[in-house]
């Protein structure tokens, strides 16, 4: 007889509804088939179906058994099939009512003693079920309170047994509690900072307008120690933000099961040696990179200048427009990344450059090919370009700085006056950055960028137009000669 | 008349020749060498040829004990403004921040004051000569040690293009010519040669600049060194010319007192409260912004501010995240 359970399988983010169709013919050659394009992962799904089953005391049929996985032409992967080929195989093997199961959407992995697990994705699958007009999804007990954020009422099991006494009509499921905001993991705070004053100015701008940030600098200066303050003075996420960036690390499976929402924004620092796959997304599976993990978030680049140059340029697309576009043959995703991107290099090879009390050894031509490995349109990018230099002895003996929490208020406060002022120059304003484009190098982009970042430095100083105070502090943030030429 | 020759003969042999040579070889090429199509070709690439007999030849380049036959020139400059007063300014290629930011100042005063700076184009102390003077809207010339064709070094095509605008690229050696290490020892002769005054911003001991210095002394030219640290290896060879007698400039108007010429009163911007402080702190030597929030006591906000002011008015530098006083 013919049965069929409803799941949905990711392409990028997006869930495409999926029939898992089962068949069993009793007076067959014992055989258990999975067809429909399943990768390793699902099409192992035989061995935990035939044993969960059993587990669960229910009977595995006899015969001949044919699962299809429809539509067979897109690729299944992962073990979150298992949970609708059992119930599929039961309701074709008249175990379970199959009227029920076609009101249902099912997620989930199955242990050998027929537990289910949690699987990463949840939160798209269920998305897709309630598009499709489902209204419930039979999923693991730890995957219900993420699932329940689709706004799809979400039927969590802790067995399979107990799932198929569910559709038998003998068992209610358990309530979920409402799904909580992860616990803030909590940032270094700035208060650890001595002295540093430009660039804990500079991070607080950063900060207020999302402006990228390039922190560079002689080694063991605190440039890292600096970039990775800057995600605990960002405001928290708004609940449409929340859901969007939970979404990303739902399917890169990060995320905790019983708190499932991020309110906090996220910060990723891939090592520099990430593969281009590994930073924009892609890979056999198409997994989100960390350029999307870092969506709305901090995307830190820790020495700039040691990325491969392929990686670094990948990087643009998601910078201009705020996602990324990847094209395989199996399939197209796109994945939002509208991230902060914060990063760290030295000013030369050997790292002396910008340091008083140490002569760099460089000669021009490594300078030179040093340099090289930043195009000029990834250097465009960075509207905040800051020196950081070595700080001196009495500096470090002096007392802590300005705590991260009174930074993120005036952030805040910033934020919302940028949301909804104008804040458009002065005459005044506007006569000193086109001195400034005559005086100093500055490209037409490179007004463009002093000028947004003028309009953050009037919001954080509550101002409601730009002045050319604004302009000028604005201008000393500007990407140096060094780096520009 | 037979400059030309001379030149274009030097090119294709390969060789350094300032007057004319015997032998067969010279004498073919003579009786073959086609002055008006070679011309021809010339001003078509928009360059033009300076003869050591033509009169517009720089009177002081002609002085030199091997003056070359002639100068290729390219630009859009008067022929004129290669005898006008010019000072040289070289120095090390791989120069440190103090070296680069001295450079640029002293040739914007001098451009400012109606000088004309001359230098080599080359990385480092040179390319930032020609920068400070392209900066105060002056007039530079930049002599190669290849065919004026030649972009060289690569990374300074649009510097030259922007000197070329207003001023002068110039080369004894024909277009065609590749750059060769050989060759810049004798292009420095050139630069000393069309200058009354050399400035050497910073060398090392062994030093092309040095190898300038050398030779505009020869001459009888005014040498002026700007003075280094002393444990600094970069300043090594300034210092060895001061100890040999070159003069210490340490602002331009030491240079500019040579040629009878006041340094003119720069249109001071008045500078704003903040910036006065800030200014008068870079004087006591280069500093970060962090240290100079320490001394001055400003938050980082109103110093950036006072910083951009003095970079606007061209009374601080920045290099390398340090701050220097410009003037």
């Amino acid at each position: 007889m013919l049965a069929r359970a409803i799941t949905h399988a990711l392409v990028g983010l997006e869930a495409r509804r999926v029939e898992v169709e089962a068949d069993v013919y009793e007076n067959g050659l014992p055989a258990f088939v999975i067809v429909g394009l399943p990768d390793r992962a699902c099409a192992e799904a035989r061995e935990r179906v035939r044993s969960g089953i059993q587990s669960a005391e229910l009977r595995f049929p006899g015969g001949r058994v044919t699962v299809n996985l429809a539509p067979a032409g897109l690729r299944k992967e992962g073990s979150g099939y298992d949970l609708p080929i059992a119930l599929a195989v039961l309701a074709a093997s008249r175990q379970l009512p199959h009227v029920e199961l076609d009101r249902h959407a099912a997620v989930g992995e199955l242990a050998l003693d027929g537990r289910l697990r949690r699987v990463g994705g949840v939160l798209a699958v269920a998305e897709g079920a309630r598009r499709m007009g489902i209204e419930r999804l039979i999923c693991a007990t730890e995957s219900a309170a993420e699932a329940s954020l689709a706004g799809i009422e979400a039927l969590p099991f802790r067995h399979l047994a107990d799932a198929v006494a569910y559709l038998r009509g003998e068992l209610e499921p358990d309530e979920i509690a409402p799904p909580q905001y992860a616990d803030p993991v909590a940032p270094p705070d700035l208060a650890d900072v001595r002295g540093h004053e430009r660039a804990r100015r500079a991070l607080e701008i950063a900060a207020a307008g999302g402006h990228n940030l390039l922190l560079g600098g002689p080694p063991g200066t605190g440039k890292t120690m600096l970039a990775r303050r800057l995600p605990g003075i960002l405001p928290t996420l708004d609940p449409d933000a929340s859901l969007e960036v939970t979404r990303i690390h739902s399917v890169a499976g990060l995320l905790a099961h019983d708190q499932p929402l991020l309110e906090t924004p996220p910060f990723r620092a891939p090592h520099h040696s990430a593969s281009t796959a590994a930073v924009v997304g892609g890979g056999p599976g198409i997994r989100p990179g960390e350029a999307s993990l870092a969506h709305r978030g901090v995307l830190l680049l820790d020495e700039l200048a040691e990325f491969p140059r392929p990686t670094l340029e990948a990087l643009r697309q998601p910078l201009e427009d705020g996602f990324v576009c990847i094209a395989r043959a199996a399939g197209r995703a796109i994945f939002p990344a509208r991230f902060q991107l914060v990063a760290t290099m030295n000013l030369c090879p050997c790292g002396a450059r910008g340091d008083p009390t140490a002569e760099c050894t460089c000669s021009t031509q490594r300078l030179a090919a040093y340099r090289d490995k930043l195009s000029r349109a990834l250097l465009d990018r960075f509207d905040l370009v800051i020196a950081v230099p070595r700080p001196r002895a009495d500096e470090l003996a002096a007392g802590p700085g300005e705590a991260s929490a009174a930074v993120a208020e005036r952030v805040s406060s910033a934020r919302e006056l940028l949301a909804v002022a104008p804040l458009l120059r002065t005459a005044d304003a506007d006569e000193l950055l086109t001195r400034a484009v005559d005086r100093l190098p500055l490209s037409g982009r490179g007004r463009a960028r002093v000028a947004r970042v003028a309009r953050t430095v009037a919001a954080l100083a509550g101002a409601e137009e730009v002045r050319p105070d604004h302009v000028g502090e604005a201008l000393a943030y500007r990407s140096p000669q060094e780096l520009a030429t | 008349m037979s400059e030309l020759a001379l030149a274009v003969f030097a090119a294709e042999t390969g060789t350094h020749l300032i007057r004319p040579p015997f032998g067969a070889r010279w004498a073919a090429h003579v009786r073959a060498f086609d002055r008006d199509a070679y011309e021809q070709r010339l001003a078509t690439a928009g360059f033009r040829f300076l003869a050591r007999s033509a009169a517009a030849f720089p009177p002081l380049l002609r002085a030199v004990h091997d003056p070359p036959a002639g100068l290729f020139v390219r630009g859009s400059g008067e022929l004129d403004l290669l005898a006008r007063p010019a000072v040289a300014v070289v120095g090390a290629r791989a120069c440190s921040g103090y070296g680069a930011a001295a450079a640029r100042t002293l040739a914007r005063d001098i451009a400012h004051a109606g000088l004309v700076v001359v230098s080599g184009l080359a990385r480092g102390v040179d390319a930032e000569a020609h920068r400070g003077a392209l900066e105060a809207g002056g007039v530079t010339v930049a002599v190669l040690g290849c065919g004026i064709d030649r972009d060289y070094p690569a990374a300074h095509a649009e510097l030259a293009r922007r000197v070329a605008a207003n001023g002068l690229i110039v080369s004894e050696y024909a277009p065609g010519v590749e750059p060769a290490p050989w060759r810049f020892p004798a292009r420095n002769r050139i630069v000393a040669g069309l200058a009354a005054a050399t400035v050497v911003v910073e060398a090392r001991e062994r030093s092309g600049a040095l190898i300038t210095a050398d030779l505009a002394l020869d001459e009888g030219r005014e040498v002026f060194a700007v003075p280094g640290e002393i444990t600094s290896a970069l300043s090594a060879g300034t210092n060895a010319l001061l100890k040999l007698g070159a003069s210490p400039l340490t602002c331009a108007a030491d240079v500019l007192s040579c040629f009878g010429i006041e340094l003119p009163a720069a249109d001071e911007a008045v500078l704003g409260e903040d910036a006065g402080v800030v200014l008068a702190q870079l004087r006591d030597g280069a500093a970060s912004a962090d240290e100079l929030a320490r001394s001055t006591g400003l938050p980082a906000a109103t110093l950036a501010r006072a910083l951009v002011e003095l970079e606007l008015a061209g009374r601080a530098v920045c290099a390398d995240g340090l701050y220097r006083s410009g003037r």
